[in-house]
Formats: structure tokens, sequence, C-alpha cells
């Protein structure tokens, strides 16, 4: 706005606006509409959320009360402590983070190694392995769902926490191995030939070299890795039986389930699993951005 | 030399023993499987192609869920496509403050998918959720979405829209890497904005919209979870959607042959589309480094 002031004072009175001028309007002009855009859209996908949060510090009874009360009043806080006593969600928590954690530390360490000896070391069978890794990617996961199931049944795996994370430490997931893969591809050999020379094992020259340099890949795998098992839903509705065994997923669609009514308490229980997502999201945002844009970029 | 392949197989041995545990082995397993009838109490019983032929004879829901599922991703994907490549034109303004915009649009992309499908269950409720409301404020035609069964499936579209973010961040990735030159020259030459963004973005990010068209497709036909727990396959089976059915037949119905034989046709189906688009892309899709005869 200042940039259009300083013109029109520019311009002497009485002469028609000078052209350049013209020009300066229409860009402040365009990009208003451009911010305009912005807010609405960005308005519009954050809506939703704040329903969610909104909905949940309602009165029990007044949820669907319209027209719609953005900010509740009163703002009942109670919700939040009641909606834990209905459900153990202490047990759905320890449960979704055992299978979060184990499965993220499985992925981190099998899938860096595999991606590893594809970057770095030279072995028969090589290009054809690999290929086969990145095949798997391919297959619907429900061609070996079935299958996979009658594994962990016979080993009396079902209801527990086993079958959600063991796999992971059996390669992490092909399209991993591929991220670390394109990762250390990029990494100056310079160093690791330096440690060659001095006698350093593969191994060492994996966990002491290329580890430590490769911590954006890590965080970004980490992160993919927390948020897919946190949210996995599938997987727990398949193989966790009992309420004690629950994740989070699992606990909080009974609830849709059985309240119907108690929206109050469904949305604290959507709102509770939504927030840790968030918080991952907002201090790593970088990180997810870039692993997007490698799978992107991948073609895969 | 030896000492290096052996080091090799060493790092890949977790990935070696998990393809074989978890992908080969399941693989050949589900083969076999989809020719049996098999209840996981009873023994197995072989049925050769008995599966396949009750798909496609006597069972009306695999056609029906075939079709959901077809309705949803071939109106739903090209939408998703649409709706993120305008969202990512203007992300890639340079503008103060668009980091904010674009964390503000990517944050629906990372809620649990089973918050949200229980979240739009109450945005979507007829009487008081927040789709009519906003409908009726703007005086709109309001909908029983979730309850009238032609209006399901374009409920679980609009939904599908609200998580857009990655095929958005992927299509500003492509945006970024389309050289600034190419729009100096157009417009040297006189083209205005419509005409850059013909000649030049579109053809120029054809490779990004092959990519999100593909992954697209393959993503929207396993549509599960937001069907299992919004409608659980209704109103009147119009969202039964080609996986739950499938997931009912194994784990409901205990037809572990027959939800076998569902997974194959499945893999066909997709493996079927993404041959044909590749088929297609040839004929539509500009590689920059590519050089024709």
């Amino acid at each position: 706005m200042s940039e259009i002031a300083r013109h029109m004072v520019a311009a002497k009175p009485g002469t028609r606006l000078h052209s350049s001028t013209v020009i300066i309007v229409r860009r402040v002009a365009s990009q208003l509409l451009l911010y305009l855009a912005l807010t609405a859209l960005a308005a519009m996908l954050l809506v939703p959320l704040v329903y969610m949060v909104s909905t949940s510090l309602k009165v029990r009874g007044t949820e669907l009360a319209l027209p719609v009360r953005w900010i509740p009043r009163p703002v009942a806080w109670e919700n939040y402590p009641e909606t834990f006593t209905m459900r153990p969600f202490h047990l759905y928590l320890r449960n979704t983070l055992s299978v979060v954690v184990g499965a993220m530390s499985g992925t981190l360490l099998t899938s860096s190694m595999a991606a590893y000896a594809f970057a770095r070391l030279r072995f028969p069978g090589r290009n054809a392995l690999f290929s086969i890794v990145i095949m798997t990617m391919m297959l619907p996961g429900v061609v070996t769902m079935i299958p996979t199931f009658v594994i962990f049944r016979n080993l009396g795996w079902v209801n527990t926490l086993l079958p959600l994370f063991v796999p992971a430490w059996f390669g992490g997931g092909a399209f991993n191995v591929f991220l670390f893969r394109q990762f250390f591809m990029t990494l100056p050999y310079e160093l690791e030939e330096a440690a060659r020379i001095d006698g350093a094992g593969f191994f060492r020259i994996y966990s002491r070299i290329t580890v430590p340099l490769s911590g954006p890949i890590f965080a970004t795998v980490a992160i993919f890795s927390f948020i897919g098992n946190w949210n996995n839903f599938m997987g727990p509705l398949i193989y966790l039986t009992s309420r004690e065994k629950f994740t989070l997923a699992l606990g909080i669609q009974t609830f849709r389930s059985e309240f119907e009514v108690r929206w109050a308490n469904i949305m604290v229980a959507a709102t509770l699993m939504t927030i840790p997502c968030l918080l991952v999201f907002f201090f790593f945002q970088r990180f997810f951005f870039q692993g997007v844009v490698m799978s992107g970029m991948s073609g895969r | 030399m030896r000492k290096e392949a052996f080091a090799a197989y060493l790092f890949l041995a977790p990935c070696i023993l998990g393809l074989l545990i978890f992908e080969a082995g399941p693989v050949i397993a589900s083969v076999i499987l989809s020719l049996m009838d098999w209840d996981l109490l009873s023994p197995p019983k072989w049925v050769g192609l008995g599966n396949f032929r009750e798909m496609f004879s006597k069972d009306k829901l695999v056609p029906l869920s075939l079709f959901n599922t077809a309705y949803y991703t071939f109106f739903g994907v090209p939408l998703q496509l649409a709706a993120a490549l305008g969202a990512a034109l203007l992300l890639n303004a340079k503008v103060r403050g668009i980091r904010l915009y674009r964390t503000a649009f990517y944050v629906p992309s990372v809620t649990p998918a089973v918050a949200n499908a229980i979240l739009w269950v109450l945005i979507f409720n007829p009487e008081s959720g927040i789709a009519n409301y906003m409908l009726s404020a703007l005086r709109l035609p309001t909908f029983r979405w979730l309850v009238d069964p032609p209006m399901a499936k374009p409920a679980f579209i609009l939904m599908s829209l609200w998580g857009i973010g990655s095929t958005m961040v992927i299509f500003l990735a492509g945006l970024q890497g389309i050289p600034e030159y190419l729009y100096e020259a157009a417009s040297i030459d006189g083209a205005g904005a419509l005409k850059s963004f013909r000649h030049i973005t579109i053809p120029m990010l054809t490779p990004t919209i092959f990519f999100n068209l593909t992954i697209g497709i393959i993503g929207s036909f396993q549509v599960f979870t937001s069907a299992y727990i919004m409608t659980a396959g209704g109103p009147a089976n119009a969202t039964l959607f080609y996986v739950l059915y499938l997931y009912r037949n194994a784990f409901q119905y205990l037809r572990m042959g027959y939800a076998s034989a569902l997974a194959w046709c499945l893999f066909l189906i997709i493996a079927l589309l993404t041959a044909i688009q590749f088929g297609a892309g040839q004929r539509w899709v500009y590689y920059e480094a590519e050089l024709r005869p």
C-alpha cells in the first residue's frame, strides 16, 4: 500500500496515472486476491479440526445445538477427565507407544542397514535383489495379509502386540529402504575410503560414518514410521481382540460405535489422538516435506 | 571382494528374511489359498477355480463393491489432483508468510484416519453437522450425506479432498522444479499467465501429474478405514468398497480362501490399471531428458 501512496505522490497532480503506477496497483490487487484465496482455503481446511476441538469442550447434550457455537459457553473442561474414566486410555496409550517404538526402532535399524548394502557394497545379485525389494511396493497389502495372519496365529501371537511391530524388524519396508538408499548415495565417498584404508570394517563405517551423517533421513523415516503406526487401524483391527490390548485407533473406534449420542466424549478421544500427530508435524515439518518430496521424485 | 559380499549379505539379512517370510511365502500361500475353502478351523478343502467362479457369477456383492470402488476412484482421484494442483499453484507464489499457509494446508494429512472418520460422521450429520449448516448458510441445498445412498459416495469423495496434503506437496515440488527462464522467455514473447500455464506449467508438470495419478488410483482402490468406521458399508451397501468386502469375507465370515481370491483379483485390477497408465503415459507425459528420434 505504501508503495502505491509513494507513486501517487510522485505523479504530478492533474496528469494521468503513470503506467508503472497502474502496474503496481495491479500487483498489489493480485497479491490481495492471492492472500484472500489462501486464507479462505486454509480456513476451510482447518474448520473441521476447530469443530472437533470445539465439540469436545461442549456441555453434553448441547453438542448438536444450532446455530453452531464455535467457542463453547461454558467451556466443559470436565469432558476430558470424564472421557479418561470411560475407557482405559492409559492402556491404549501404552500399547500404542509400544507398537510405535518397537516398529520405529526396527525400521530405522534394518532398513538403513539394507540400504547401506545397496548403496555402498558390491555383491552378486545386488541389482536383482534391489528390484525385488522395489517390486514389493506394488503388491497391495491385502494379498499378503491373510497368510501373514495365519503365520502369527500359528505362533500364538494373535491378541498380542507382536504382529504389529515384529515385521518392521525384517527390512522395515521397501519404501524406507529406498529412501535411505537415495540419501546414502548422495554422501561423499572420501571419508569412507579413508576409514577403509585405516582398516575399519564395514559395520564400523556404517555405524561411525554413514549413520552420523544421515540425521535428516533418519528423522524423515522415523516421523513417517511414527505417524503410520500411530494411525494404523487395519493391523490392530485384525490382530487385537481384547480391550486391554487395544491401541488408541481401536479404542477410539469403540467410542463411535457405543456412545453415538455422547459426541463431546467422542471428540475428546479424537482430539487426544490427533494432538501428538500435530505436535510431531509442527516440530519436524522440514523432514516431513523432504520425505514427501523424495517420494514424489522417486517415480515410485 | 568376497569379504565385501559377505558383509553385504549380513547387512541385508533382516531384509532378505523379511522378503521370504512376509512377502514371498505369503504370496505363494495366498495363491494356493485362493484355490481352497478354509475357515481356519476345519482342514482346508481344494475347490480349484471355484472361488473365482463364485466371484463373478453368484456373488452380487463383488461387482457392486467393484463399482463402488471404481466410482470413488474415478471421480475422486481427478478431483483430488485438481484440488491439490490448485492449492500448490497458490502455495507456489513468492509472498510473505507462504510457509504458514503450506503448514495449514498440510495439517489435515497428518491427522489419524480413525479420528478423521469419526469427525466426519459428525460433520455430515444431516440435522446439525457443519456440512449442511454451512450449505444452508450459503443458501445452497443440503443433503442427507451418509444416510441417502446416492449421496454417500460423494460424501466420501468430499472428505478425501480434505487430505490432499501429500499430493499437494509433490505438485509444489514439481512446480518449483520448472526453470524460471521458460516463463521469462514466454513473457517476452507476449504470453499471458493463462498461456504460460497451458503451455509451460502443464507440460512441464506432466511427470508429477502422472506420478500422483498412479499413486492416487492405487491408494484409492484400497480405501478401507473410513468406510469401516463411518458407514460400515452402508447405506444399502452404497459404500461397500472392495477391501471392506474382502475384510468381511476373511475376518467376519472366515472365508480365507475366498478372501485370498478377492485379494488376487484386486492385485490384477491394480496392475492392469497401472499398466494402462504407463502405456497411455508414453503419449502425454513429457520427460525432458528423453530424446525422441
